[in-house]
């Protein structure tokens, strides 16, 4: 075990203790932003770099954005968190409860099973077999061998888009989001924008090709396009859209539709739900892909535009 | 102890730190911070998990990796559908809390 | 025996470390908002910039080293932009 490992998991902790220990709101999320970094580092470390990808992508880059666009929507509300601060009792008995809960995962880690059960077999059939020919066995695993629950996190993710709408006032539906920023754009971040989206675009769509046969995929390449249509956004060249748009809901739709019927189009085709037909497999395997970037590139960003408000909200 | 041990006990500490700051923070904010250091932990855990599963010529077990990838994604849409319900819960009753105590001296202007 | 080429990559990478280094103690020892990003500046930009340069012979194909070039460009051209945001909301009395 190296001084690399030491010193990443040492780095991992203190920036997680800055995090819940800052006194500004600002400061905790940006902490969290650079935790959600250096953990994409110790993915690395442990041989997973398509969890690296995405956790460096979503969680720690788009949810850094969603927080900090979120404290200051929060902050423009102009009202006080008025609270008391927690006795001292009271922060002792967390703390010791705290303790527990972490000692007695770190014991239930200790005690791993030594020679460790593994489905890596499973899956190394399901990439040879219906996911023939795809290099990557993480996409094999996941549009093939749990396809799935891969289609149903498709529909979470509209189920949130829809749970997002439906908190913004009732006159207010089927308007349009509040703009990311509300008075004119700095020119930097016009031009930061017109430079960044375009190449970032074309990086989205290269990971997300790559990701058949080295780590990428559709869920990191989507996250990436999402990004760059919120840089876009962020720089008012672009406004949300309305949330009744025949587009926006045909594109977010989409994904998971195009999925289910694949699915039961399997039933016909290879004799069972969710099977592909032998040498099809790659192919369909692709264009299921594609319509799942669609998806998540479309259903990020409306996740971070927020509920439509109308005219009698700020 | 390997590095995955190692990883596995900072997803550990992660999720007892979560847990504290869950509980401690009054602002509702910091609240998800905290519950998303919680999920970060708890895949980390599954992580060295599927580090561990290393067999059939991989050198991982990619069916933990592909749910942590989904997991990420949802605590995501989760984290997203939070923010909009404590805007929303900040708008409308005029302070930034949880306590429920806080609403109910409100008087008047809360239904809608 | 070490050959030229691994040798040109430890001193590029070493001299990017320091970059890092001096631009991480000037982040924490400048006084001001604004001089801490001209310290930062120095950090990615050259910092960035020599890892890359060191890495570029280590690079497994000719397109794998043109994503190392890629990589320090974007980087470039958003700390560049981060940093003109910065200080522009500096100026304008944020701290």
């Amino acid at each position: 075990m190296s001084f690399l490992d030491i010193g990443l998991a040492l780095l991992v902790v203190l920036v997680a203790v800055w995090t819940i220990a800052a006194q500004d709101l600002f400061a905790s999320a940006v902490g969290y932003v650079a935790y959600g970094l250096l953990l994409a580092l110790v993915w690395i470390r442990l041989y997973a770099p398509d969890v690296a990808l995405t956790e460096a992508a979503v969680g720690s880059g788009v949810t850094g954005v969603l927080l900090i666009a979120a404290s200051k929507r929060l902050g423009a509300l102009k009202i006080a968190a008025l609270e008391a601060p927690p006795s001292l009792a009271f922060k002792l008995l967390t703390g010791v409860l705290a303790l527990l809960v972490a000692s007695a995962l770190a014991a239930a880690i200790l005690m791993l099973p030594d020679p460790p059960p593994s489905l890596a077999p499973e899956a190394a059939v399901a990439a040879e077999g219906p996911g023939a020919g795809l290099g990557n066995p993480i996409t094999a695993v996941l549009i093939s061998y749990r396809s799935f629950d891969t289609m149903l996190e498709k529909v979470v993710l509209i189920l949130a888009v829809l749970g997002v709408w439906s908190v913004g006032a009732d006159q207010a539906w089927g308007g349009a989001p509040a703009p990311l920023r509300r008075s004119k754009p700095y020119p930097a971040m016009v031009f930061l924008a017109q430079m960044l989206a375009p190449v970032g675009a074309l990086i989205g769509i290269h990971v997300f090709w790559v990701g058949a046969d080295a780590p990428g995929g559709a869920f990191q390449g989507g996250a990436l396009l999402a990004a760059m249509w919120m840089v876009a956004m962020m720089a008012r060249l672009r406004d949300p859209p309305r949330i009744d748009a025949q587009w926006l809901r045909l594109a977010l739709v989409a994904g998971p539709a195009v999925f289910l019927v694949t699915g039961l189009a399997g039933v016909v085709m290879a004799g069972n739900f969710f099977a592909y037909p032998p040498g099809l497999a790659k192919p369909i395997i692709l264009f299921i892909e594609a319509f799942m970037l669609m998806s998540i590139a479309v259903a990020l960003p409306a996740l971070v535009a927020g509920p439509p408000s109308g005219r009698s909200e700020q | 102890m390997t590095p995955s041990i190692l990883a596995g006990l900072v997803g550990a500490a992660l999720v007892g730190l979560g847990l504290y700051g869950l509980i401690l923070h009054p602002h509702p904010l910091r609240k998800l911070l905290a519950f998303n250091l919680i999920g970060s932990g708890v895949f980390l855990v599954f992580g060295i998990v599927a580090r561990r599963g290393a067999a059939a010529g991989f050198p991982f077990d990619p069916i933990p990796q592909a749910m942590i990838i989904t997991g990420i994604v949802v605590a995501f849409a989760a984290s997203a559908l939070a923010v909009a319900l404590i805007l929303r819960l900040s708008a409308k009753s005029g302070r930034v809390t949880l306590d429920p105590d806080a609403w109910a001296k409100q008087n008047g202007a809360d239904a809608k | 025996m070490i050959s030229l080429l691994d040798l040109f990559s430890v001193a590029a990478i070493s001299a990017g470390a320091l970059f890092f280094f001096a631009g991480t103690v000037g982040l924490l020892r400048f006084p001001d908002s604004l001089t801490r990003l001209h310290a930062l500046a120095k950090a990615d930009n050259l910092g960035l910039g020599l890892v890359a340069l060191g890495l570029i012979p280590r690079a497994e194909s000719p397109l794998a080293a043109l994503k190392l070039i890629v990589i320090w460009a974007l980087v470039l051209l958003s700390s560049a932009s981060t940093a003109q945001l910065i200080g522009r909301s500096l100026s304008r009395g944020r701290k």
